[in-house]
């Protein structure tokens, strides 16, 4: 039997909420006001996130920037080496060309999933920027990205999960480190 | 996952397995409604469309797929068993499979040659049509027409009408509509009836007017013309006038019920022009679907673990 | 050389025979039948206890494709398939190529046959000339060189009016007519048993009405003309009614069965499409078989036979709806039949030898092989406990299509001896 608790909790809600409000005002600052940012998800958790960040850039500004969802499972570049991931219908609702996209995700690791959501977007036109925003980065990185906006930096190693828990995916909010074999004991991953 | 490693037949398939199709399809739909219709999903991953029988709407269908899932794609045709003259089948796919492909999708004039091919190679194989066997991508692209408009499958009432007996769409069709709990109805004159219903679980009957109005779906079988003209029916007006989905029949539909054909229509003999291009008519719908479901099969049975590639 | 087969329990109804006793053969003839013999002096002795002794097995529907089809079969290696199943006999079915239709052609084979020097073959000629069915062959040509029996086997004669014709010119000589009985009109495009299997599998179907109609049909000609009638590979329980009722009206007819309609059924041919069980007529329902199998138990059906139909590799590994019709059967006929009927019980041994032994020697004519002195040496010698792996290497045939590949089957031919002469020894071919 595996632990059924996290090996430490990083970061609870105030914290969390914390961070989305600095980032959402780094956001602003960067970009020097809302009108040409639109908010693009990572489903699932980025999607969630990506809404939280709307909500605060609405209570600064008083306009609600534009969200959109993306599912990167047909850009992945590991397709054929996992199972088939569960889909999720990209939801694109604005034109992109000219916008300042923020790209929105819960871990940055390896990069690989940017790399992804990167091609994915080139798909859908013309973006003026695409800056990324992230809770947690944990290192790791196996391509050259960076986040332009960052959470909480968590050194980690390999044999660590890092999880960003949020509601209503999950039944509260965190970013907690887990043991990765201790989740595959629980048979969690996949 | 799917629980099949080849798409052969929809015996074989699971709810669970159509359900994650017609998902996955919804999935391929948006991206075919992008400015840019296309993935790398299965960049570098190669596809040989077998095309053993002439076929435009679904090889095409199938080229489109792939060209907008990124693999690579190589044509073949013949218009007998062997595309190679004198060449076996078995010899045929054993020397294509030599040159690494990861799948064929596979048209044939004779029943059970997908069957043959996956036992000469370990690509995966999708049965784009064998004889008057099965026809699965067809099902596939039915189901999802018909779920996306009726938001279900379990309890529709589907009459499939016409040529059963030679028919590969209904070989498929069937036992998929049955496996997501729809209830069918097949409907034709005794010279195209199937040999035995109840391998398909369905009443049959000849008695087309009786069922119209009950019937969420009506699904019109295209008539091949070497049927026609005395061979199993005596000409095209008497089959239009006893079995034809014309005006005053669809006018006797359920208000909501909606009609399907396989594609190409013979107008004037199965489905006459004022039913065809009706607004209860998703036969358009069928088309475009066929794109998305397609697509989701092969990516599907190729991004699966049991696609034999190692990590 | 004087032979004595020793401690066999032999088993022969025609000399009322169902007993242990030792045999002793001298100049291709059975010299002596009884209990605690002494062996002449000089004479091998072979240790047959525990064994059947049997009349020699006669396999009257086989295909040897010689001339012609020679990549397939040839009378010599038909032979040695025929004596590694336990057979002194066989009758080789006419549609070669050329198709036997002439006496030279029944001289030819018979020839061949005594070249290769194992069993025996006797040639059965075409009705028709070419097995067209438009012209009769010659016939009477035909008897004299040796033919055994006449047959358009592999079509049927389509036209009743020809049948009749076929049959009234063949009542002259003692000969009977083998009606392989198909209607072409009803079976074409059919590979398979209409019904259930036809719609599952998406292939066009061989109705049981397209054998039935015409087995009726010749059996009122054999009423009109008098010309002893052999259905050959009875298929349905409907067509076995039908030979049933003529037989009880006293009418000169006589049926055969094969060990693939016996044992098999379409519920075999699975989504595979395995090609071997592709036969013709179709393996038909469970319901058939296991009338047919009543009928051979019952007396009702005469002969079991293998319709020994060879095929090159390459003509069964393909598409179903291409592969050629056939299973090949020499080999595993009295393997199945021992495993299957005999060792369970279901089919007495009498009845084995009258099928497989006594009724093909009537049926063609020949003279009767019994176990008592003075007849001819054609024996075969029956172990029960032999293990048949049915695949490729067990085969002695040119082709291995068979439709038990994969069988286990217990019982088998140990030992056949032809006018005395030891073709098979120990199970293997001399």
């Amino acid at each position: 039997m595996g632990q059924v608790r996290p090996k430490a909790t990083i970061m609870d809600e105030k914290a969390m909420m914390r961070a989305v409000t600095r980032i959402a005002h780094e956001i602003l600052e960067n970009n020097e006001g809302s009108s040409t940012i639109a908010l693009v998800g990572i489903v699932r958790r980025g999607a969630t996130l990506a809404r939280l960040l709307a909500d605060e850039i609405e209570k600064i500004e008083g306009t609600r920037p534009q969200v959109g969802l993306l599912d990167i499972s047909f850009y992945r570049d590991d397709v054929t080496r996992c199972i088939a991931p569960v889909l999720h219908k990209t939801d694109i609702p604005f034109n992109v060309d000219g916008k300042d996209i923020i790209l929105v995700d819960d871990v940055l690791f390896t990069g690989r999933t940017v790399r992804s959501a990167l091609d994915a977007l080139m798909d859908f036109g013309r973006p003026a920027t695409i800056q990324l925003a992230v809770m947690v980065d944990r290192g790791h990185r196996e391509l050259p990205v960076r986040a332009d906006y960052v959470g909480k930096n968590v050194p980690s190693s390999h044999e660590e999960d890092v999880r960003v828990c949020l509601e209503p995916l999950d039944d509260h909010m965190a970013v907690e480190i887990w043991d990765v074999e201790d989740e595959k004991n629980a048979g969690g991953a996949n | 996952m799917l629980s099949v490693k080849n798409l052969i037949d929809t015996n074989s398939l699971t709810a669970d397995d159509i359900t994650q199709i017609l998902d996955t399809a919804r999935s391929f739909a948006e991206v075919n409604s992008r400015s840019i219709k296309k993935v790398p999903a299965l960049r570098g991953r190669t596809i040989v469309n077998l095309f053993l029988e002439p076929s435009t709407r679904t090889r095409s269908s199938f080229e489109l797929a792939e060209k907008r899932l990124s693999a690579d794609s190589l044509n073949m045709g013949g218009s007998t068993s062997s595309v190679v003259k004198g060449e076996s089948l078995a010899d045929t796919i054993q020397t294509i499979a030599a040159m690494n492909v990861d799948m064929f999708i596979c048209r044939a004039k004779l029943a059970g040659t997908p069957q043959l091919i996956t036992e000469n190679t370990d690509a995966v194989v999708i049965n784009a049509g064998d004889g008057k066997h099965q026809h699965p991508t067809q099902a596939m692209l039915d189901l999802y027409t018909i779920r996306e408009n009726f938001g279900h499958l379990d309890g529709l009432k589907v009459a499939i009408v016409g040529d059963l007996a030679h028919s590969r769409v209904v070989g498929s069709l069937a036992p998929a509509l049955k496996t997501m709990g729809a209830d069918v109805t097949l409907v034709g004159p005794p010279t195209f009836t199937v040999d035995d219903p109840t391998w398909f679980g369905c009443p049959q009957t000849c008695d087309f007017d009786s069922v119209i109005p009950d019937m969420d779906v009506i699904y019109m079988l295209r008539v091949q013309l070497e049927r026609m003209e005395g061979a199993a029916i005596p000409s095209r007006r008497e089959y239009n006038r006893l079995f034809g989905l014309d005006g005053v029949r669809a006018s006797r539909m359920k208000e909501d019920a909606i009609v399907c054909h396989p594609g190409p229509m013979n107008r004037g003999m199965e489905i006459n022009t004022e039913v065809a291009d009706a607004a209860r008519s998703r036969i358009l719908d069928q088309v475009s679907a066929g794109v998305a479901t397609r697509m989701a099969e092969m990516y599907l049975l190729l991004g699966g673990e049991n696609n034999g590639i190692d990590a | 050389m004087a032979l004595m087969l020793k401690g066999a329990h032999a088993v022969d109804p025609q000399s009322s025979l169902d007993a242990v006793v030792d045999v002793i053969i001298e100049d291709g003839k059975i010299a002596k039948v009884g209990e605690g013999l002494t062996a002449p002096k000089g004479a091998e002795v072979v240790d047959a206890k525990g064994k059947y002794l049997v009349p020699g097995l006669v396999d009257m529907h086989v295909h040897f494709r010689d001339p012609g089809f020679e990549y397939k079969e040839t009378i010599a290696t038909g032979c040695r398939a025929a004596t590694h199943g336990g057979y002194t006999d066989v009758a080789t079915m006419p549609n070669t190529d050329p198709v036997c239709d002439t006496g030279a052609e029944i001289r030819y084979q018979i020839d061949r046959a005594h070249a290769a020097g194992l069993c025996r073959v006797h040639p059965i000629g075409a009705l028709t000339r070419g097995e067209k069915g438009e012209a009769l062959a010659e016939i009477g040509d035909m008897c004299v060189e040796g033919a055994a029996a006449f047959s358009d086997d592999g079509h049927g004669v389509q036209s009743a009016g020809m049948m009749r014709t076929c049959m009234e010119y063949v009542s002259m000589f003692d000969r009977v007519a083998i009606a392989h009985c198909e209607i072409e009109s009803l079976t074409e495009n059919g590979v398979i048993n209409e019904g259930r299997a036809s719609t599952r599998l998406g292939m066009f179907g061989w109705p049981a009405l397209g054998e039935e109609l015409e087995v009726a049909r010749d059996i009122e000609l054999c009423r009109l003309t008098g010309c002893p009638l052999h259905v050959a590979h009875i298929s349905t329980a409907k067509s076995l009614d039908l030979v049933r009722q003529a037989k009880a009206e006293g009418l000169p007819v006589t049926c055969e069965v094969t060990p693939h309609h016996l044992f098999l059924t379409e519920e075999n041919i699975t989504n595979s499409y395995n090609t071997n069980l592709k036969v013709n007529p179709p393996l038909r329902t469970q319901s058939d078989a296991a009338a047919l199998r009543e009928g051979v138990c019952d007396g009702t059906i005469d002969c079991v036979v293998s319709d020994h139909a060879p095929h090159a590799a390459h003509e069964k590994d393909c598409e179903f709806e291409i592969a050629f019709f056939g299973t090949i059967g020499l080999e595993t006929t009295v393997p199945l039949l021992l495993s299957n009927l005999v060792s369970k019980g279901k089919l007495g041994w009498d009845r084995f030898v009258q099928c497989c032994a006594i009724k093909p020697r009537e049926v063609l004519r020949m003279d009767p092989v019994t176990i008592s002195e003075g007849s001819v040496a054609d024996l075969t010698l029956i172990d029960l406990e032999a293990k048949v792996d049915v695949e490729e290497s067990y085969f002695e045939s040119k082709s291995h299509n068979s439709a038990f590949l994969g069988e286990r089957l217990h019982g088998a031919a140990s030992d056949v001896f032809v006018a005395g002469r030891r073709t098979l020894k120990d199970g293997v071919v001399a």
